[in-house]
Formats: C-alpha cells, structure tokens, sequence
C-alpha cells in the first residue's frame, strides 16, 4: 500500500542548522496494515508523516502509495489517496466555518471543486449519522462554527473528516498528544473504531509506548531518521513497555530518556 | 456653517458611499475572507476607471465597457496573485508591485494623466447629475444600490459553492485545505481575481461619477475601503450573521463612511488633511481587536493538564 524507498531529507543543509531528518529511509506497508511509530524528539517521525503527505519535496528517494508514483506531487493532489490528523487540534479544521462545512470539505477531497453546491441537503442527513458515531452531540450542531469546539472534539470532527472518503493511508500524527488523558483515550477509541470499520492502512505517531503496544499490528521506532526497531505479528502482541525499553537500549545503546514515553 | 448645505451635500455623500461599497466588499473578500491585505485596488481602481471612459470615449456601450473594466481589474488580481503564488513574494509586496506597475499602465490607457467625459455627449449610468431632479430609476443611488443587491446575490451564491468554500477555507486554514486536496494557490488567485474585478467595477462607475478618470484616483482606497470594512463590522457585526448581509454591511460602512466624511468637510476641516484622518482613524480601529486582547482579556485559571484541551 505504501512503499518508502531510500527516502533522504535534510533541513538547513550547508549552515550550522543542517539536520538529517530521514536518512536513507525505507519503509513498507502491506494493505491494513496498522503500524505505531515511537521515537524521541528529533527522531524523523513527524518528518516521515510530511514526507508522505508531500508538505515539501524530499532531497532522494522515492514514495509509492498503491503502486503510484506520488514522490514528485504536491501536497493537495496527494490528498486524495491520505486521510490526515495532526497533533495541533488547530491544523485539522478550518474555524470560521460551520461543522457541516469541513465535513462537506473533506467529502469533495480527490474531487475537482467546481460550482456546484458546496454542501446538499442530503449529505447534510449524512453528516448527522456520522456524527454520532462519536457520541459527542455534535449532531445536534451542525452548523455551530468549528471554532467553538474543544480540542478533543475538533481532533474528533478531524478524524471523522480524514476517513470521510476512505483514504488509501490514514497518517496520525500524535493525535492524541495535545489532549487531556480521558479526552485522548476517547479520540483512540474512535480511531480503532473506524479503523476496523473501514480496514484502514494506518500510520499512527504516539509519545506513549502503552498506546503504541496496544494499537495496531505491527510497531516501530525510529532514531535519527532510520528505524532502530520493527516489531510485528505475534511478537508484537506479547511485548510489553519493559521489553520495549530493552529492546531499544540494545538497538540504539542507549538509555530511553522520556519519561513522558515510559509513565504516559 | 449652513446646515442646509450639509444636509443638500448628503445625497451625493451617499451616492460615493456607495460606489466605494463595492470597492468595500472586493477588499473584505481579501482582508477578511483570503487574510490578504491586497495593496493592487489601489492600482486597479483607476485601472477600472480609465478602462471604462476610454472604451465610452471610443464609442462602445456603458455596458460593455463597465465589463471591460472589471476584467481589467480581474486581470490585475491575476498578476498579483502570479507574483504572489507562482514567484513567492509575500502577498503585500506582491500588491504594492502591481499597484506601482499599474501607474504606468493606467497612463498608458488614458493617454494622460485626467481623461474627462461630457455627460451631456455620452449616456453614462450614474452622475453627479443624476443625483436630484431625476426619474427614481436613473437615480444614481438606485442604480448602485440595485448593483450592490446583484452583486451581493452573486458572492452569495459563489461562496455557497464548492469553489468557493474551497477559498473560505484557504482564507482559514491553509494547512488544512491543502490536507483536504484543495489548490490552496489556486485560490488565492482567484480570490485576487474577483476581488480586484470587483475594485474595477467601481472604479468604472466612480470614474463616470465624477466625470472623469484620473491617474491618482485610487490612492488609498485600500485605506478608505478597510475604513468601510471596519465600520460596517462595528455597527452591523452583531446583527449580520448572514455572509449576504455582512457584505451588505460593508457597503453601508461605506456610507457612513462617506457620511461622516462629508460632515468633517463640513464643520470646515482642512480638506488636505483628511487622508491622514483616515488612516489614523482605520489605524485605530485595526488596533482595537489587538488591545482588546492584550489588556483588558480576563485572565482565565488554568488548570494542569487541561491547557490544550
């Protein structure tokens, strides 16, 4: 579903800045796949998201979602194959518009926008039932501005809205992490919900090991833009936050310094 | 200080109100709806203006040279939206360029720098002269307020559409909008586009308003019609929701504008300085959301790990 090949990226290459954010990066990803990234600051992870969903061009390397070529597309004509949550509740949705109308922005992502209606009635009755698979009401406010939800419930609308037209590859960039704990425990549940539903190919970033273990099929971590660690199947199931640790002193050699990560 | 003069001033102050309305709403769809201060109206509306009176000069219907203006306009917005998306110069020095390199332009149209027209020789839509003493339906007022109401059912419309939401959004959050697959640069381009037509637009029947196009006949409409933008908001925001009457709130800010200006003009202010009354007045207005914010928000108690929820 989607294939990394040898992907390079460097930021501030030639000044006292220049950073290499993926090196040599490759990565594959079978359909329904759902793979955790873990990794401290620094790491490449957000940078690995960007990559794929085309925030910039990367300096080499190649990247493939479905078998197409997408390396040299800018970023809004990739959006039709990614469904995107990103960790700042403020990314995801547009403010100044009403709830209905950034799901009726999403439901036209991969479309030409041209001057038909921009919302129906009948996607209007739609809205309202999808809605309330996040037990939240806001069904009930359809046309309240987007900018007076919370941010739990904007990264809720956000993640109704990335999988609105099924995406080939949901990319979760800690979208949990500005959230108070209940709130972020309720926001992973709907994803897990929806991606079983609709057997979604998912990569999900997180800062929290407990949730990376007990997500998805298969995890990785990665340092200094490469992965040090790629744990799957039935290995992947019997691990524990311990053994991760282990695992991660042996393949980096060095001792795990994120409590955030560890007590999370 | 005659009252009647005031009072006998007043309906030509809300005929130029309402020109410079829809001047008004072509910069609140870049200021407000775009986050754009577009810097080319104050090109593009002698742009407008020159283009109207030289094709009437010329011989060709009103009509077809008030279209004329307002794709010129339209055609200003697209290079300052080129500039902007396709060479990468930040939105405000785009305009400021396009606005410098319509000076030559709006020469080069006219000829000169002040192009007159006989109202008595051609059959203009609004004047001056079609202020008192006129059929209700020729009245300039009429004829404007009756475009503005076209007008406003058209951006309506427009914005209802998937394009234009897609600008809405782009406006709003561009990170987002390309997220959702939307050109967020093709957007901008075309807001730039209707906004800058519309600028033309008026300009083409300010331009007849007064008889005559002239080369410095924009200078600081940005001023003047973010003037209309913030006082239309002040007075009407808590009543107008509705994006149609929002922008209907712009046009009357324009009036009052207009108004008010007409009655500084009146109380016997040196006319030389009423740029600087308008740029000082705008200036604070603009501050004021800023100070709101800054000195008189109530501290909210922040409670630990709750901050960004």
């Amino acid at each position: 579903m989607l294939e990394i090949k040898n992907v390079t990226k460097v930021f501030n290459p030639g000044t006292v800045n220049e950073k290499l954010a993926l090196d040599n990066f490759s990565l594959t990803l079978e359909d329904g796949d759902f793979v955790t990234v873990i990794g401290g600051n620094g790491a490449g992870k957000s940078t690995m998201m960007n990559a794929i969903a085309g925030v910039w061009p990367v300096d080499a390397g190649q990247i493939l979602i479905d078998g197409v070529d997408v390396t040299k597309l800018p970023e809004h004509k990739r959006a039709k194959f990614l469904g995107r949550v990103f960790q700042d509740p403020m990314t995801g949705t547009a403010a100044t518009m009403g709830i209905e109308e950034n799901l009726a922005l999403a439901k036209r992502r991969g479309h030409n926008r041209f001057l038909r209606s921009g919302i129906t009635k009948k996607e209007r009755e739609e809205y309202k039932e999808l809605l309330k698979i996040l037990g939240l009401g806001l069904e009930e406010r359809l046309t309240s501005k987007v900018g007076l939800l919370s941010g739990g419930q904007r990264q809720a609308l956000t993640l109704l809205m990335a999988t609105l037209q099924k995406p080939k590859l949901l990319l979760l960039d800690e979208h949990t992490a500005a959230l108070d704990p209940k709130t972020a425990a309720k926001v992973l549940e709907t994803t897990e919900y929806i991606v079983n539903r609709d057997k979604l190919t998912t990569l999900m970033i997180t800062h929290n090991m407990k949730d990376a273990i007990a997500h998805g099929n298969r995890l990785i971590m990665l340092m200094d833009g490469k992965i040090i660690l790629d744990i799957r199947g039935e290995e992947k199931k019997k691990l524990t936050v311990e053994q991760l640790l282990h695992k991660f002193e042996e393949a980096s050699g060095e001792e795990f310094a994120n409590d955030k990560a560890i007590l999370g | 200080m005659n009252f009647l003069n005031l009072l006998n001033a007043m309906p030509g102050a809300v005929a130029q109100g309402l020109i410079w309305g829809i001047t008004a709403i072509g910069i609140y769809i870049t200021f407000r709806i775009l986050d754009i201060a577009d810097l080319t109206v104050d090109g593009s509306l002698c742009t407008g203006g020159a283009v109207c009176i030289m094709m009437m000069l010329s011989g060709h219907n009103v009509f077809i040279s008030m279209i004329a203006a307002t794709f010129a306009g339209m055609l200003a917005g697209l290079v300052t939206g080129l500039f902007h998306t396709f060479m990468g110069i930040p939105a405000i020095l785009s305009g400021i360029l396009t606005q410098l390199a319509l000076y030559s332009v709006n020469l080069k149209i006219m000829g000169k720098a002040n192009q007159a027209i006989n109202v008595d020789k051609y059959d203009l839509l609004v004047s001056l002269r079609y202020i008192k003493g006129v059929p209700f339906y020729k009245n300039t007022i009429f004829v404007v307020a009756i475009c503005i109401v076209l007008l406003v059912l058209l951006l309506y419309w427009f914005f209802g559409t998937e394009l234009g939401c897609a600008l809405r959004a782009t406006g709003c959050n561009g990170n987002m909008s390309r997220a959702q697959g939307i050109n967020t640069n093709l957007s901008k381009v075309l807001g730039l586009m209707i906004s800058n037509g519309l600028v033309g637009f008026s300009g083409a029947l300010l331009s007849q308003y007064q008889g005559f196009a002239d080369v410095n006949m924009g200078r600081g409409a940005i001023v003047i019609g973010l003037a209309a933008v913030i006082i239309g908001e002040a007075i009407f925001g808590r009543i107008f929701h509705n994006f149609g009457f929002k922008l209907i709130g712009v046009a009357l800010g324009s009036i009052i504008y207009y108004l008010v200006l007409q009655t500084v003009i009146w109380m016997g202010v040196d006319t030389d300085l009423l740029k600087l009354l308008s740029a000082v007045v705008v200036a604070v207005f603009l501050a004021i959301p800023f100070w709101k914010d800054k000195y008189f928000k109530k501290s909210v108690v922040k409670k630990g790990g709750n901050t960004n929820a």
